[in-house]
């Protein structure tokens, strides 16, 4: 009796460790993030510029949708998202930021939403970037379901449904992640990336190629290009006080 | 009756592993992203006309797992009422248990967001349910009971006293756990990712042996390295009961259907690469590995039939006044 009360002070004892139970040194409290930005506004430079895309794009492949007949719209062949290019060139749905060079800088979270819609059960926006702590909004504006599955490595993985058209699901990140992929497995073709950041430079290219990074500090920085099929792509850039620099990358495909 | 029903119950858990095949094939995992609700809905008054893309697939295997569910259970208590053999009565609870932890697991994974060692479990416990209720259908069969004569006991169809060949049930034994081996390979790759890191076939990039390595790759060669080592040990195993045992009915028709199978497996197999993972083929892949374990699992039951003898005596069945079948008196 008594060796079996001994196995069970053992267990619940290494269960409690197991659960993270024991004693630990209690976390410093996170220093709240600053209400103002550190950058002033006199001395601060815009970086700008184009993605473009060489050679012959892809053509776009016809994304079938037949597996839930509310998506089907009759007469429109939708079609994937993976590279659009541009009348001129340009490629949209890049994401540029700045990867490093801000130090220890600390900026305030936005207090706007971002709202991520499932329309015509596509993702709207394709690619977009929040800030860590941002309020991330999905909304489902279709009559059908879908299931909202951020798979992200760094951040917390989540997936819920909204059945209902009008539901909404609010999210903020907690911690800084190039991209983190959002997926609907009702519909295995709705994908869309978010570039979640501790700071609010950065962009996604439009329909044009173009982007614009602004209220930069002087300095030295190393801005990425991602794309999601095409890979990355890094540049340093240097800007002065109320300098406007421009810079450029250009993707081909990897076939 | 009762072997009727379990033969049902055995087909039906064949047709829940095709449509859990159909769930990992398609992706659709977490297209339900609620257990054991769906969407908020009970499982069984969820909205037919909602069953649309991804759901359609995992909300069908959970309502077919619910059904196979009840039947096992159905199966577990008419064994306890009419069964006289304690070991038959005791696989019908371990089926019980089996299935209502696989129910759990299925469950698990998917609230857990499906990480590999979880999903593993689940399809490597869906074959030993699977396993269980051939097993079941198998033990209440006339043919086993009268072990496979058509009078007296321990005889076969031509009245010879039946072998205790032992070397024939240890190859069918091994021949049945490499197969189950071979299994747990398959769903380890299919659960990591790994199906096409080997796009080609037979070859492995252009060779015979990968010129690359990585975990995946390594997964994948293993599986085709399982699949020739369960296609010799089943050949032998083939061999050896046509050579020794080509008379007896009941070890001669699995044998052919194991091969048979077999063909059909590595086709499938094959297929699967070729297409680039069609779901329908990559799901007839799944329940054929299953066909394959349960057909080599009767022939290993078939040619260990001499030693259940012991077995068959204990037909102690606590609080029931059920009479002993003549079979057991015959050689008791």
């Amino acid at each position: 009796m008594i060796r079996l009360f001994g196995i069970g002070v053992a267990l619940a004892a290494l269960t409690a460790a197991a659960c993270g139970g024991g004693q630990t040194e209690p976390a410093a409290p996170a220093t709240p993030p600053p209400t103002v930005s550190p950058v002033d506004p006199a001395t601060a430079g815009n970086v700008t510029g184009k993605i473009a895309f060489e050679g012959t794009p892809p053509k776009p492949t016809v994304v079938r949708m037949d597996s839930d007949p509310n998506c089907v719209q009759p007469g429109v062949a939708t079609t994937d998202e993976l590279v659009t290019v541009g009348e001129g060139g340009g490629l949209q749905n890049v994401f540029v930021y700045v990867k490093d060079g801000l130090g220890n800088l600390r900026f305030p979270i936005p207090s706007e939403t971002i709202l991520l819609d499932q329309k015509g059960c596509h993702y709207v926006p394709h690619v977009f970037g929040a800030q860590v702590g941002q309020t991330v909004e999905v909304l489902n504006s279709d009559q059908t379901l879908h299931n909202v599955h951020a798979v992200p490595t760094a951040n917390q993985e989540f997936n819920t449904g909204q059945p209902l058209a009008g539901m909404k699901h609010v999210h903020r990140f907690s911690t800084k992640e190039v991209m983190v992929p959002f997926k609907c497995d009702v519909h295995p073709w709705m994908r869309a990336f978010v570039g979640v950041l501790d700071h609010p430079y950065f962009a996604v290219s439009t329909a044009d190629g173009t982007f614009s990074l602004k209220g930069l500090p002087p300095g030295t920085y190393t801005v990425e290009a991602w794309h999601e099929t095409l890979g990355t792509q890094t540049q340093m850039v240097t800007i002065g006080a109320s300098e406007n620099k421009e810079i450029s990358f250009a993707f081909k495909s990897a076939t | 009756m009762l072997h009727l029903f379990a033969l049902l119950v055995a087909a039906s858990t064949a047709v829940l592993i095709f449509a859990g095949g159909l769930v990992t094939s398609t992706g659709s995992g977490l297209s339900v992203p609620d257990w054991p609700t769906t969407y908020g809905w009970s499982m069984f008054t969820f909205p037919i006309d909602k069953w649309v893309g991804g759901i359609f697939y995992e909300h069908t295997h959970r309502l077919i797992a619910s059904g196979v569910g009840a039947l096992i259970m159905g199966l577990a208590f008419w064994l306890w009422r009419a069964e006289p053999r304690r070991s038959v009565r005791r696989l019908g609870y371990l089926a019980l248990g089996a299935v209502v932890t696989q129910g759990i697991l299925g469950g698990i994974t998917v609230l857990w967001f499906l990480p590999d060692a979880i999903s593993i479990a689940h399809a490597g416990l869906a074959q030993l349910v699977f396993c269980l209720t051939i097993s079941i259908a198998l033990l209440t069969s006339p043919g086993w009971k009268r072990a496979y004569a058509r009078s007296g006991s321990l005889t076969n169809t031509h009245s010879q006293p039946l072998a205790n060949d032992q070397a024939l049930q240890w190859v069918a034994i091994a021949t049945t756990g490499l197969i189950y081996l071979q299994i747990i390979v398959g769903a380890t790759m299919r659960h990591t990712g790994a199906g096409l890191a080997i796009p080609d076939f037979p070859w492995a990039f252009g060779r015979l042996v990968p010129p690359v390595w990585s975990a995946a790759i390594a997964i994948h060669f293993a599986h085709r390295v399982g699949a020739v080592l369960v296609c010799v040990l089943a050949l032998a195993t083939v061999a050896h009961v046509l050579y020794h045992h080509g008379r007896r009915t009941e070890l001669r028709r699995p044998s052919f259907l194991l091969l048979a199978l077999l063909a059909v497996q590595v086709t499938l197999g094959a297929l699967t690469v070729l297409s680039g993972r069609d779901h329908i083929i990559n799901s007839l892949h799944v329940v054929t590995g299953a066909l394959v374990l349960a057909t080599s699992l009767v022939l290993t039951l078939r040619a260990c039939r001499p030693r259940f003898a012991g077995a068959d005596a204990q037909t102690v069945s606590p609080g029931s006044a059920l009479p002993k079948p003549a079979y057991v008196g015959a050689h008791a």
